[in-house]
């Protein structure tokens, strides 16, 4: 579900620190308001991610999610967190 | 096919006919072919409007579906979900939420691309939800099953409950299969993809009283999106918060909540209905080619590659039909003038003609612009160069989207700021449109190229470097410096409303639909002509009227003068009339005009005649041409060669040229900055909904000029 604290998510993995082709889980989305943008996306808690590509300065990344590829900033992405 | 063609029948045919016309909604997430199916549909029958009240395009357009049965098809903006994002979004709400509405549908074709259906479905659920009568094109088919999906189209439709028609829009697969549905009497699905939580229920009832519907689901949308539907009347809206209110009525959890559950029904009817036949995914061409397109150096350097060639094109390209047209205006004037005479032929060739051409020349560069960009977005290439440039952009307070009306500014400032309508940020975007303007457009070409013509030689470096050509470069350059600094003052001072995101489905490279391509050139080379000609035409009028009369017998004397002036130099005849005329004008009202305003000009080097050719251009820029031309006596010729003549003829009071590089880099460079676009303020105030946004554009971007322009000056001087 999404989550509306902040608190206790340090340290927590996040779609932001996976390496390109690297995957992971969604766990839950941190952000509530662009929580709604990302869950119609498809990036529903339990649906796997991989990293695709950055920007040539890092920044946006694209994403692969349901077998198509999203781009979002790193901070948006800081707010998709992954199953440990 | 397509049936563009109306059949023949009878009045009394025709009568019924035009009562039974269906109107037929396209619904579909950005990417899912709507508009191709849209294009196939309707063909060259459509047109765009406006929706009451919003700026955003109304597409429509009919379609034949048997000889005695027509439907009215309406493009609906791509979206992902029926909670709208951005302005373009709310169309959709605004058109199915209100079922009193003219424009309510009898039918939603809802696009869905079989290659990615999961996401797709998540549109038609809601859709289904609201209980409309819908058919789902499912496009694509044959790609998704290249790609190892394979679709099980009756499972689907069985699990749906309403028609599904695989499709290639593109290739108009499947479209007449479609046109035969669209026939038939449907019914909304019976089907229901998403429980409406039990306390919500009393909420809801009280809902669908006050506004007599009969549906849960809509009433829910209500409760969520009562800000925004346009159709509520204020004490609505009052009732609506108040009853949310007191529910304790929590939208962003329910939303969530309600989009999870949509994707867990939509994950268990799919497991029957798509099987995976590849086991393995080779990784897809889209994201290989992208290794290069985007990558650090060469991404970069294949984007300003074809910005370069963009440029080229214009400038190459462009030049041999605008020839064609400017002789063509030259052609009809003087057939007119020399058949023809008295004051309203001169109105008809010196006013309305004169002034179409300056309007017409400039379709060329803007059908070519517009063929470019169209191709970078249908290829999904422009996608990639937002990407690339959002890091960059976010700098200077813009978006990775700001690329697109920054880059289609240079053909028009006023598609480009429409274009700015998908940044969902609000910040972003006023400083989008409030910048896009200082990008050098195509009505700047020919005040720079007449300047330029006049005050740099024509010189080669290198052997193929032209002076001439790297100045009107320069000029292009300092437009860009100037909007992305601009942009950077404003994201100091503005306040930014909602925080700024750039979640963005990044589509698969395709082939550009040539189709599409088309359709797109004359739509917008038809709003350049009918929006900027309106304007044009009748400034063209009043400086006409400005320029050939004065006040009580002013003329006369003026005309007096000047015979007696040319009787003393032994002018012969040609010149006496050029020196009446000249006479004429700097005492008629536009003259007066002129001279008013001298004082304040002359600080940048300009006289009464530059004043007046000024004060024409705060309409339209392209006037400037024109204007020079009738000031400086030489009738309504558009020849560059003889305006470059006259004007370098011009004598100062000390007998040297008049046109100094001084004088010429100080007006390029005020035509640079100054806001002399009627049209474009227009739109600006119909994006932004306030005057104030135009009326600091003018502030601004004319203090801006007069500022450089006195610099420059001194500079050169």
């Amino acid at each position: 579900m999404v989550r509306k604290t902040v608190e206790d998510t340090e340290g927590r993995k996040s779609v932001r620190d996976l390496k390109i082709g690297e995957s992971g889980v969604i766990c839950c989305l941190q952000d509530p308001e662009m929580g709604l943008k990302l869950l119609e996306m498809g990036c529903i808690p339990g649906t796997e991610v991989k990293m695709n590509s950055r920007a040539p300065f890092g920044d946006p990344v694209t994403i692969i999610v349901n077998d198509y590829t999203l781009s979002l900033r790193l901070d948006e992405a800081e707010t998709i967190l992954l199953k440990q | 096919m397509t049936v563009t063609t109306q059949p023949e029948v009878t009045k009394a045919e025709k009568a019924a006919v035009s009562q039974s016309v269906a109107k037929i909604a396209l619904v579909g997430n950005p990417n899912s072919g709507k508009t191709s199916l849209f294009n196939q549909l309707t063909g060259l029958n459509q047109k765009v409007g406006n929706f009451p009240g919003v700026t955003v395009d109304k597409k429509t357009g009919y379609s034949q579906l048997t000889p005695n049965l027509r439907a009215e098809i309406i493009d609906l903006p791509g979206t992902y979900s029926l909670y709208p994002k951005s302005l373009d979004e709310r169309v959709i709400t605004d058109l199915l939420y209100d079922p009193a509405s003219n424009y309510y549908p009898d039918l939603v074709i809802v696009t869905a691309d079989a290659s990615n259906l999961k996401r797709n479905l998540l549109l038609f659920t809601q859709l289904s939800d609201l209980k409309i009568p819908a058919v789902l094109a499912l496009n694509m088919v044959d790609v998704a099953e290249q790609e190892g999906v394979k679709i099980d189209i009756p499972a689907l439709q069985r699990e749906l409950g309403v028609p599904v028609i695989p499709m290639n829009a593109r290739k108009g697969i499947g479209v007449a299969a479609l046109k035969i549905v669209m026939t038939q009497q449907l019914e909304a699905s019976a089907s229901s993809f998403f429980e409406i939580p039990l306390e919500l229920i009393p909420l809801l009832q009280s809902i669908k009283e006050r506004f007599s519907l009969n549906n849960d689901y809509l009433a829910l949308h209500y409760a969520h999106q009562y800000k925004n539907l346009r159709f509520l009347s204020e004490s609505d809206v009052a009732w609506l918060e108040k009853a949310t209110e007191e529910n304790g009525f929590k939208s962003n959890t329910l939303q969530a909540n309600e989009t999870i559950e949509r994707y867990t029904r939509i994950n268990e009817l799919l497991l029957d209905v798509v099987r995976v036949e590849k086991a393995t995914k080779d990784e897809k061409f889209s994201n290989r080619l992208d290794q290069v397109l985007t990558h650090r150096v060469f991404g970069y350097l294949i984007f300003f590659t074809i910005l370069f060639l963009i440029f080229q094109a214009i400038f190459a390209w462009a030049s041999y039909p605008m020839d064609l047209i400017d002789e063509g205006i030259a052609g009809l004037n003087g057939l007119i003038q020399s058949n023809f005479s008295g004051p309203l032929v001169n109105l008809l060739t010196e006013g309305v003609i004169a002034g179409l051409g300056g309007v017409l020349v400039f379709v060329p560069q803007i059908a070519i612009l517009f063929a470019f960009i169209a191709i970078l977005e249908e290829t999904g290439y422009m996608a990639r160069v937002t990407f690339m440039m959002d890091k960059i952009m976010r700098k200077f307070g813009l978006n990775g989207k700001s690329v697109v009306p920054l880059i289609s500014g240079v053909a028009c400032a006023v598609p480009a700021v429409m274009s700015a309508r998908t940044i969902e940020n609000w910040k972003d975007r006023m400083i989008t449109i409030f910048v896009t303007p200082l990008m050098s457009c195509s009505a700047r070409i020919p005040v720079y190229t007449v300047l330029i013509a006049l005050v740099v030689p024509e010189k080669y470096y290198l052997g193929f470097l032209n002076l001439q050509g790297l100045v009107l470069m320069g000029l292009y350059l300092i437009g860009f410096l100037a909007a992305i600094f601009s942009a950077l003052l404003l994201k100091v001072i503005l306040k930014a409303r909602e925080r700024s995101y750039f979640i963005m489905e990044f589509p698969v490279y395709k082939m550009p639909r040539w189709k599409n391509v088309g359709l797109t050139i004359v739509e917008k080379s038809k709003t350049f002509v009918l929006e900027a000609g309106k304007v044009i035409v009748a400034i063209s009028i009043i400086l006409w009227v400005l320029a050939s009369y004065g006040p009580g017998n002013s003329f006369e004397i003026a005309e007096q003068r000047a015979v007696a002036e040319a009787r003393q130099a032994n002018l012969n005849e040609t010149q006496t009339e050029n020196l009446i005329a000249s006479h004429q004008l700097e005492s008629s009202y536009a003259g007066i005009i002129g001279r008013t305003m001298e004082p304040v000009i002359r600080p940048l080097g300009y006289d009464w005649k530059i004043g007046i050719a000024l004060l024409t251009s705060f309409a339209a820029r392209e006037v400037f041409v024109g204007t020079m031309s009738t000031i400086y006596s030489i009738g309504e010729e558009e020849n560059v060669s003889t305006i470059k003549d006259k004007l370098m003829a011009e004598k100062d009071e000390n007998g040297d040229p008049f046109f100094t590089p001084a004088r010429g880099f100080s007006l390029m460079i005020f035509y640079l900055f100054a806001m002399q676009c009627v049209s474009t303020l227009a739109i600006v105030r119909r994006e932004t909904k306030s005057w104030m946004w135009p009326l600091a554009q003018l502030l601004y971007m004319s203090g801006l000029a007069y500022v450089m322009a006195y610099i420059t000056y001194n500079i050169f001087s």
